[in-house]
């Protein structure tokens, strides 16, 4: 066979392999959107659940999901961006360097489900935190810590190193020069990684199955120590064990579309921020 | 007359590699020192002992003493932090930041504390007008330092360098990312620079260290094997690998 033509046929053949994930894609999307559409309303949206989940809107699952979302990067930001810095611009031995990446690797390798049994023993039983925001938001800053660990060190590792020569050789310390100069410019890259693992964090149902979760609850949370009900478990929920599962089959695709929204929402923001703020720095 | 800066003794180790072997060396005030030779022979390895930027490099040992103005600056005790504010360094590929004109120049300032904006104007312009860019940029302060021409970022990395009034200056390669247009203005500058600054230059441009340098030193695998004018050195140099290297025969 001649290498012009076995090279057309494996080329045909990554073309289709490549067109079919896209279209498996699009049919989860299509499936979604055409099931779902119909009963996304602005009362859907911002209504209570009534007669047994059956009916009404599913305003607090939201609510509840985007509070997990950010307890979760208020906790995991913070803590994940400093071990990347630590790692990245402090330790300089290979081993030791080496030991952290593969834990971090590790950690983000740890099935959902136990990290909410790690969560419930912990935050829930150990520290007293019962079934609440902050046992939830904590599990879920957990499982998103990997991700922002593992984003902000190929931030970081991006920087040119002229730049932080250049802020060393004017005298700076090394902690003047993460805060004035490779911070900044790894900013746009940091933040991606936050907001795709908030994309990752809203959909998780395991984490949140056992710390805060609830199965019913038509309220808002007044506190912290309050629970919740989430998108991803109320689907769960109304798909699996509801009051009258075939009755509330059309809620199950409208809050599966709402969630499927957010994710793409937080995707397209990430690339967007990247574009717009990677434009300053050049 | 003190010298300047000093080197006695000075021996330099990357692991087993000895990079540097007993380089005395000594350069007044107010005068430009070319470091020529070929890649690898030490040369940039010597200029930045005089900051100790090899510090940043793991493995990397300094035997010797080191002197700026009479002070032994290899020393584990010295805040290096300081000496660096007191020694600028200018390198082979311009690097501002990516932020504006006016806060690269102004960097060595607010990391020095200055926040005041006037204080902050006056420095920043007296800067730029020593570096010779201020007419270039004046209007333009604001605008990101990525967008000006190669040979300005170069200028304005001279520019911030001196903004903290370092007395010594060191510039490695400073021109070898630049145009021939850019280096003449670089060159025109370091001759100018020279009331002021005390200034070691790296350069693999015979003609530029002709050009720019009072004297030159040529190293060659780690020792320094003539040192005199630079006229000296370029008509009659007293070494025959010195002659070689200068004429092109090899290098």
């Amino acid at each position: 066979m001649n290498k012009r033509l076995s090279q057309k046929i494996f080329f045909t053949l990554f073309r289709l392999i490549s067109l079919m994930i896209v279209i498996v894609l699009f049919s989860i999307l299509g499936f979604i959107v055409f099931n779902g559409a119909k009963v996304i309303s602005w009362n859907f949206l911002t209504q209570m659940p009534t007669d047994g989940m059956t009916k009404g809107g599913i305003y607090p699952a939201i609510v509840g999901t985007l509070i997990l979302v950010l307890g979760s990067m208020i906790f995991a930001f913070p803590v994940g961006v400093a071990a990347a810095i630590y790692m990245n611009e402090y330790v300089k031995e290979v081993p030791a360097k080496r030991f952290m990446r593969l834990m971090t690797s590790n950690l983000a390798g740890v099935p959902s489900i136990v990290f909410g049994l790690f969560g419930m023993a912990l935050f829930v039983n150990q520290l007293h935190f019962g079934d609440s925001i902050i046992a939830g938001s904590l599990t879920l800053g957990l499982l998103a810590l990997p991700v922002v660990i593992r984003t902000t060190e190929e931030a970081l590792k991006q920087v040119d190193d002229s730049f932080r020569l250049a802020s060393i050789g004017l005298g700076a310390t090394k902690l003047q020069t993460i805060g004035k100069v490779t911070l900044p410019i790894a900013f746009p890259n940091i933040i991606t990684g936050l907001i795709l693992s908030i994309g990752r964090v809203s959909g998780e149902t395991a984490p949140i199955l056992f710390t805060v979760a609830a199965y019913f609850l038509p309220k808002l949370p007044h506190s912290i120590f309050d629970q919740v009900m989430a998108l991803p478990y109320h689907l769960y929920v109304i798909a699996t064990s509801g009051t009258n599962i075939t009755e509330s089959r059309p809620i199950a695709y409208g809050t599966a579309l709402v969630l499927i929204s957010i994710v793409l929402i937080c995707n397209i923001t990430a690339s967007v921020i990247r574009n717009v703020l990677g434009k300053r720095n050049k | 007359m003190t010298p300047k800066i000093e080197t006695k003794n000075l021996q330099l180790y990357y692991g087993a590699h000895h990079a540097l072997k007993g380089i005395d060396f000594s350069a007044n005030a107010n005068t430009v020192t070319a470091l020529i030779g070929p890649s690898g022979c030490g040369k940039s390895t010597f200029l930045r002992c005089f900051n100790r930027m090899n510090d940043l490099i793991d493995g990397c040992e300094v035997e010797g003493q080191i002197l700026i103005d009479g002070m032994n600056i290899n020393d584990k005790y010295l805040n290096v932090d300081e000496l660096r504010k007191k020694v600028g360094m200018v390198f082979q590929k311009p690097n501002p930041f990516p932020k504006s004109i006016f806060e690269n120049v102004a960097y060595g300032l607010r990391i020095n504390g200055i926040n005041d904006k006037k204080t902050l104007e006056e420095k920043v312009e007296k800067a730029l007008r020593q570096a010779a860019l201020w007419e270039e940029v004046k209007d333009n302060l604001k605008k990101s330092a990525m967008s000006i021409s190669g040979g300005q970022q170069q200028r304005l990395c001279i520019a911030r360098a001196l903004a903290v009034e370092p007395s010594l200056v060191l510039m490695d390669e400073p021109t070898s990312a630049l145009d021939p247009i850019s280096t003449s203005k670089v060159e025109e500058l370091i001759y100018q620079l020279k009331e002021k600054y005390t200034i070691l230059i790296v350069t693999h441009n015979m003609q530029q260290a002709a050009r720019v340098s009072d004297r030159t030193a040529f190293f060659y695998i780690g020792e320094m094997i003539e040192y005199n004018d630079t006229t000296e050195i370029f008509t009659n140099p007293k070494i025959e690998r010195t002659q070689n290297y200068i004429t092109g025969r090899f290098g």
